[in-house]
Parts: C-alpha cells; sequence; structure tokens
C-alpha cells in the first residue's frame, strides 16, 4: 500500500502529462503548467521547510561538537538574517535584504565562479597529454580550438578559425548528437520504467 | 446520420489536437511500443546481458577502497536537475546499490543536494537500502543533506564538504551545470577516485578530463539493469538498442533520398 498510492499516482500523473502535451486548448496548457509549475511548486515549500530543519539541526550539531565551528555559526547567521531583513525592511531597490544580496552574496558567487578559470587549466594540463592516439588527437582539437579564439593579426581567422570550426561543426557535432540520441532514449525507457512501475528505486526499491 | 456523426467527431478532434505535434506523437509510440514488447513479452523469454562498462565495473573497487582506507564516499548529484528529471531518477537507482553496499561494509556515505525534494527521496532510498542490506541501525540521516539552492553555494558546501572529509571515493552522477570541474577538481586534489556520469554533453568533456570514470549517453541510465541484474530494467534497455537501429535506418534513409531529391521534405519534422 505504501509503494503502491504513490506508484500509481505516478503512473496516472505520466499519462496525463503525455496527453496533455499533445492537445491545443487553453484548458489543457493551463493543466499542464499547474501541475509542473504549481503542483511541483506546493511539493517543493515543503520539502524547503524539511531541507532548512535538517540543515540547522546538522549545523547545530557541529556548532556543539566544535567542529568547524565557525563556519558553521555564519551558515547559521546567513540562514537567520536573510528573512529577518527581508520580512522586516521589504526586498525593494534600497533595502538592507538587497544591499546584502549585492554586496556579500554576489560577490562570493563570483568569487567560487572564477575559481573555474585555475581548475580548467590544472584539468587541462593533466588531460591534454599526448599519451595515446586518441589523447593526442584530444590535444590537437583542443590547441586547435584555444589557437582559433585568440586574436594574432589576421592569421588566426584566415587560417585556423575556418578549421577549428570544422572540427566543431562536423566530427564534433557528430559525436555529441550521437550521445544526445542515446541520453534521449535513455530518458525515454527509465521514465516508462517508471510510470509503468518497473523501476522502484525512488521509492525505496523492492517489490 | 453515422457520416455526420464520423465527420463531426473528426471536426472536433482536429480542433482540439495539435497536428503539428504529429510526428513527434507517432515517434514515441513507436518507441513505446517497443520498450513495451522488449519489457513484457521478451523479458521472461531471453536472457539479456550487458556489455562490460568501466564506471559501473569500478564502482564495487571505489567502495572497497573507501572501506580499505576508512573514509567516508561522497554522492552528489549535482546542482541542474530536479527530481523530475529522469537523470536525477537514474542517479537515485545507483544510490541505491552504492548504499546497499556501504551499508554492509558500514562505510559513511554522504551525500550532499542543491534540492529539498531529492534529499527526501534519498533519505528515504538510502534508508530502505540500509534495510534490506540487514543494517538499518547505520542510517544516519544527517548525512543525507540539503546545502544550498544557490548554485555557487552548492559548489563551495560541497567543495568544502570533500576537502574536511577527504573522501576516498566521490560520485558525481546526475545533472551538472557549471559547478562540474569546480568539484571534480576538488575531489581530484584530495586524491579521491572519481566516478562520473551526467547528461550534459557540455559538462561530459570536463568530466572525462577530470575523473577516473566517466558515464557517456545511455550508460547512466542503463545502470539501474547493469548493478541490479533485473531482466525487465535490462529488457528495457535492450528496446534502445532496437530503437538506435531504426533511427540509424531512419538517418540513412533520409540521407540517401535527400541526396537524389534535395526538394523533398518529408524528412524534416
Amino acid at each position: 500500500m505504501r509503494r503502491r498510492v504513490p506508484q500509481l499516482v505516478c503512473g496516472l500523473f505520466g499519462l496525463l502529462i503525455f496527453t496533455l502535451h499533445f492537445l491545443t486548448s487553453d484548458q489543457a496548457h493551463r493543466t499542464y503548467r499547474l501541475i509542473l509549475d504549481d503542483y511541483y511548486q506546493i511539493v517543493f515549500a515543503f520539502a524547503l521547510l524539511v531541507g532548512v530543519v535538517s540543515f540547522i539541526r546538522v549545523n547545530l550539531k557541529a556548532v556543539e561538537r566544535g567542529k568547524d565551528r565557525p563556519y558553521r555559526i555564519v551558515s547559521l547567521l546567513g540562514l537567520l538574517l536573510m528573512p529577518v531583513l527581508a520580512m522586516g525592511w521589504g526586498i525593494g531597490g534600497d533595502s538592507p535584504f538587497l544591499w546584502v544580496f549585492d554586496n556579500v552574496q554576489v560577490p562570493m558567487q563570483a568569487t567560487v565562479f572564477a575559481l573555474l578559470a585555475f581548475y580548467v587549466a590544472s584539468a587541462s594540463f593533466r588531460g591534454f597529454r599526448a599519451r595515446s592516439l586518441p589523447a593526442t588527437v584530444l590535444l590537437l582539437s583542443a590547441l586547435l580550438t584555444l589557437l582559433s579564439r585568440s586574436d594574432l593579426g589576421g592569421f588566426m581567422a584566415e587560417y585556423i578559425t575556418p578549421v577549428a570550426d570544422w572540427v566543431r561543426y562536423n566530427p564534433s557535432m557528430s559525436a555529441r548528437r550521437a550521445i544526445l540520441i542515446g541520453i534521449g532514449l535513455g530518458s525515454l525507457t527509465t521514465s516508462l520504467r517508471v510510470i509503468l512501475g518497473i523501476e522502484r528505486t525512488w521509492l525505496g526499491g523492492g517489490k | 446520420m453515422l457520416l455526420s456523426n464520423f465527420v463531426l467527431l473528426n471536426t472536433s478532434i482536429s480542433s482540439w489536437f495539435d497536428w503539428s505535434q504529429l510526428p513527434v506523437l507517432i515517434g514515441t509510440l513507436i518507441c513505446v511500443l517497443i520498450v513495451l514488447y522488449t519489457t513484457f513479452y521478451q523479458a521472461g523469454r531471453r536472457k539479456f546481458k550487458m556489455r562490460e562498462i568501466a564506471g559501473l565495473r569500478a564502482v564495487e573497487d571505489a567502495i572497497g577502497r573507501a572501506t580499505e582506507m576508512a573514509r567516508p564516499i561522497l554522492f552528489t548529484p549535482g546542482w541542474g536537475g530536479d527530481i523530475q528529471r529522469p537523470t536525477t531518477i537514474a542517479s537515485m537507482n545507483i544510490l541505491s546499490h552504492i548504499a546497499e553496499t556501504t551499508a554492509r561494509y558500514d562505510c559513511p556515505l554522504i551525500y550532499p543536494t542543491h534540492d529539498p525534494v531529492i534529499m527526501s527521496v534519498a533519505q528515504e532510498v538510502v534508508a530502505e537500502s540500509y534495510a534490506r542490506a540487514g543494517h538499518p541501525d547505520r542510517f544516519q540521516s544527517d548525512n543525507i543533506r540539503y546545502v544550498s539552492s544557490s548554485q555557487f553555494g552548492y559548489a563551495a558546501a560541497v567543495d568544502g564538504l570533500i576537502c574536511r572529509y577527504e573522501p576516498s571515493s566521490i560520485f558525481l552522477l546526475g545533472t551538472f551545470e557549471a559547478e562540474s570541474l569546480i568539484l571534480a577538481e576538488t575531489g581530484n586534489s584530495v586524491g579521491a577516485i572519481q566516478i562520473a556520469g551526467t547528461d550534459s554533453t557540455i559538462q561530459l568533456s570536463f568530466f572525462i578530463v577530470a575523473c577516473d570514470y566517466t558515464l557517456i549517453g545511455e550508460e547512466l541510465f542503463a545502470a539501474s539493469g547493469y548493478l541490479s541484474g533485473d531482466e525487465s530494467i535490462l529488457a528495457s534497455v535492450r528496446s534502445q538498442d532496437i530503437i538506435k537501429v531504426l533511427i540509424a535506418f531512419l538517418l540513412i534513409a533520409a540521407t540517401l533520398w535527400a541526396t537524389f531529391d534535395p526538394d523533398s521534405s518529408w524528412w524534416r519534422f
């Protein structure tokens, strides 16, 4: 019973969404959006509460144990501060909420994103080594693409860029499309397995 | 009377059915019929065997390594997906198998996620896996945790976990975006064996360079059948091969047709 009901709901909604996709009426489109957007938002809101409670519990336990105490306290303060600022002074143009968002959260996110530049360099250094024929082809393609995106007078634009574009739009795109077909078919069969109840792992598995 | 009813029905169908989606409907129905046929008819009659997938074969080694080194395993589904995505469901299937094995070996499993719905489902999946392994007492719900819904907040939190816990094995399986390389390189810096897989072809290239094993394309979706050996799931994976052959024939036919009759357009849908 504990598994049958969610399985039945999942199957029914799967079939309903599939059917609604092919209908033209406004009512069908509204129902489609209602299920995909509104219902999911309701589920998400309740689950977010569970997530936040879990977040507070994990961090409070760590603070008690004295493990990474400063980081945990900053996390908890951040979690409490933002809703207090939003509820107290709103989220408009001059609000403290927006000031904290623009001057604390956005720079921190940009900092983590900027790390990517260093990680691309270290991964390229490790990965692009001519150890075998496929690795050499990868190395040459990467060099070609890098060169085509740099500007050294008109030489790159005239000779290198067309070759790099050919590599991107032909062999590279062919391989990408083959992978995409596989992913599409994999998604289709996985969805069907879930809708038909063959795949029950998302319910914890078992019969 | 009958004729007028038929005309009326035909007119009403024309008004509510989106005819531009007809090729999609036909293609989907053909695929669904093939999947149903192989899953329900052939599953009991034939033995299906899947080729060796290096990334999935390495799962046992990765768990064994973590147990020997007395270090945890970290599994994360990426920032890009929610529970509605087939990739997330596919990653749950692998999580279930890994959790069952870690429960047997008493190896801690850490699962940080950006989505509270995924967290709730993952807690259920892992708890059931621990129960199936006969060790429900070893399950710690706090190890399956929500960290942040912000992309780089999530990346920073998972990076922090990797640096503090130094997991011996890291599984990056799910939908990843720009955080993929940040996580994979941090994992590499602590010497973890890394198994990755995603449905984003852009992020796949980062994983191939930075991780030890990468599940490419449908390998991620086939993992459930490969790891569990379930006949019905293996049969549904077999149906993918049949559809792929059909697509290949269609592509060849369309290419030849377009070559000899460039003005034709039946294959453009």
